[in-house]
C-alpha cells in the first residue's frame, strides 16, 4: 500500500481555509470517539455507539462537504480529553463551534456546560438555567441533542428523582462517566 | 455530497499510481496535494457526483502537466537509476520509468489507461481531445514501448 502525503494535504487545506471540518478518532475507557472541528472549534464528539461514518455525513450536510481526516488539527482535544479520563483534568479549555445547534437547545447546551466537574443538576434546572423552567421535557431533548458530549457535560443532568435520566452513548457510559467524577461509587 | 476524506479513501491510491506514472515519485507527492487542494477547492460547488474518479484523475493529469511545464518539460532523471537495492522497490518501476520518457499526450493517455484502467472516452475527456485522437495517442505511445523494450 502506498503512503499517500495526507499529513501535508491536511496542513495545506487549513493553511489555504479549505479544511471547513477537520476529524479523528481517539480511544477513551468506553470505546472508541469521533472529534471533529471547524476552524472555530470542537463542533462534534461521536460517542462509541454511534456510527461514525453517519456523523462524517451528517457533518458533511450540515456544516460543509470539505471533510478531512487530519488528526494533528484535534491535537489539544485529544489531549485533554485523554487527561480527563485519565482523572487529571477538571475543565475543558477548548474553543467550541456551537453551529449544530440554536435557540432554547443552544441555551440549554450552554449552561449544561458551566456545570463543575463532579456535580450533577436535574433536567428541571437546566430547562429554568434557559429561561422556560416549565419546558422540562424540552431540556431532557437538548440533552439527549448534545453535539458535543462528555466535554459539554450533559452526563451531569440527571432525573429530578434522582434517576440517571439517559444518555446517547448509552446508561453504561453515563454511569462509568459519573463514576470517574466521583459522583457515583464504583 | 459525500465528505470529502471518502473520495481520497476510494481513490487516494489510484489517483497516486497515476501520478508516479506520469511524473515520476520524485514529484508524485507534490502533484498529489496539488490534485486533492484543487478538488476540495471546488468540491462544494460541483453539480454532479456522478463520476468522481473521472474528475479526480481528469485533475491529476492536468496538476500532472502542469508539473512538467514548470519543470520545462526536462526530461525525468531516469538514467539515474542505480543496479543497489532502493527502497519499497516496485516491480514496475522499469516500465513506468520508460512511460515518463513519453510524449506529454502519450504519456497521459497510457497511465490513463493502464494504471487508472479509463475507458477512451474518458481518457479523451481527460485529455480534452476526441475519443479518436485519444486512440492514436494511446497506440502511439504503446508502440514506442515496445521498441524501447524489445
Amino acid at each position: 500500500m502506498t503512503k499517500l502525503p495526507m499529513r501535508r494535504l491536511a496542513e495545506r487545506a487549513a493553511e489555504e481555509d479549505l479544511l471547513d471540518v477537520a476529524y479523528t478518532t481517539t480511544d477513551s475507557p468506553f470505546g472508541r470517539l469521533l472529534l471533529a472541528a471547524t476552524p472555530k472549534g470542537l463542533v462534534r464528539v461521536g460517542l462509541p455507539n454511534q456510527d461514525a461514518d453517519e456523523l462524517l455525513v451528517d457533518l458533511a450536510t450540515r456544516v460543509s462537504p470539505r471533510v478531512l481526516e487530519a488528526p494533528a488539527q484535534l491535537d489539544d482535544a485529544r489531549r485533554e480529553l485523554d487527561l480527563y479520563f485519565d482523572g487529571k483534568l477538571d475543565r475543558f479549555d477548548l474553543p467550541l463551534d456551537w453551529r449544530l445547534s440554536d435557540g432554547f437547545q443552544l441555551r440549554v447546551q450552554k449552561a449544561i456546560r458551566r456545570i463543575p466537574y463532579g456535580q450533577t443538576r436535574n433536567y428541571t434546572e437546566m430547562a429554568t438555567k434557559a429561561g422556560n423552567d416549565r419546558a422540562v421535557r424540552a431540556a431532557g431533548t437538548a440533552c439527549g441533542r448534545n453535539p458535543i458530549p462528555v466535554v459539554v457535560p450533559c452526563h451531569r443532568v440527571l432525573r429530578s428523582g434522582g434517576g440517571l435520566g439517559g444518555y446517547g452513548g448509552g446508561l453504561p457510559m453515563k454511569r462509568g462517566l459519573l463514576e470517574l467524577e466521583g459522583v457515583l461509587d464504583k | 455530497m459525500p465528505p470529502f476524506q471518502l473520495l481520497i479513501d476510494e481513490h487516494g491510491n489510484e489517483v497516486m499510481a497515476v501520478l508516479r506514472g506520469a511524473v515520476g515519485r520524485d514529484g508524485a507527492d507534490d502533484c498529489f496535494q496539488d490534485t486533492f487542494l484543487s478538488a476540495l477547492r471546488a468540491y462544494p460547488k460541483l453539480r454532479d457526483a456522478g463520476n468522481l474518479r473521472g474528475w479526480l484523475l481528469t485533475i491529476a493529469h492536468r496538476k500532472a502537466i502542469d508539473h512538467h511545464r514548470a519543470r520545462g518539460r526536462a526530461p525525468l532523471p531516469v538514467a539515474e537509476v542505480t543496479e543497489t537495492a532502493v527502497e519499497d522497490p516496485d516491480p514496475d518501476d522499469g516500465v513506468w520509468a520508460l512511460v515518463g520518457t513519453l510524449p506529454p499526450k502519450q504519456r497521459a493517455a497510457v497511465t490513463l489507461r493502464y494504471a487508472s484502467d479509463l475507458p477512451h472516452a474518458e481518457i479523451a475527456a481527460a485529455l480534452g481531445c476526441s475519443p479518436e485522437a485519444a486512440r492514436r495517442s494511446l497506440h502511439e505511445g504503446l508502440k514506442r514501448l515496445r521498441k524501447e523494450l524489445r
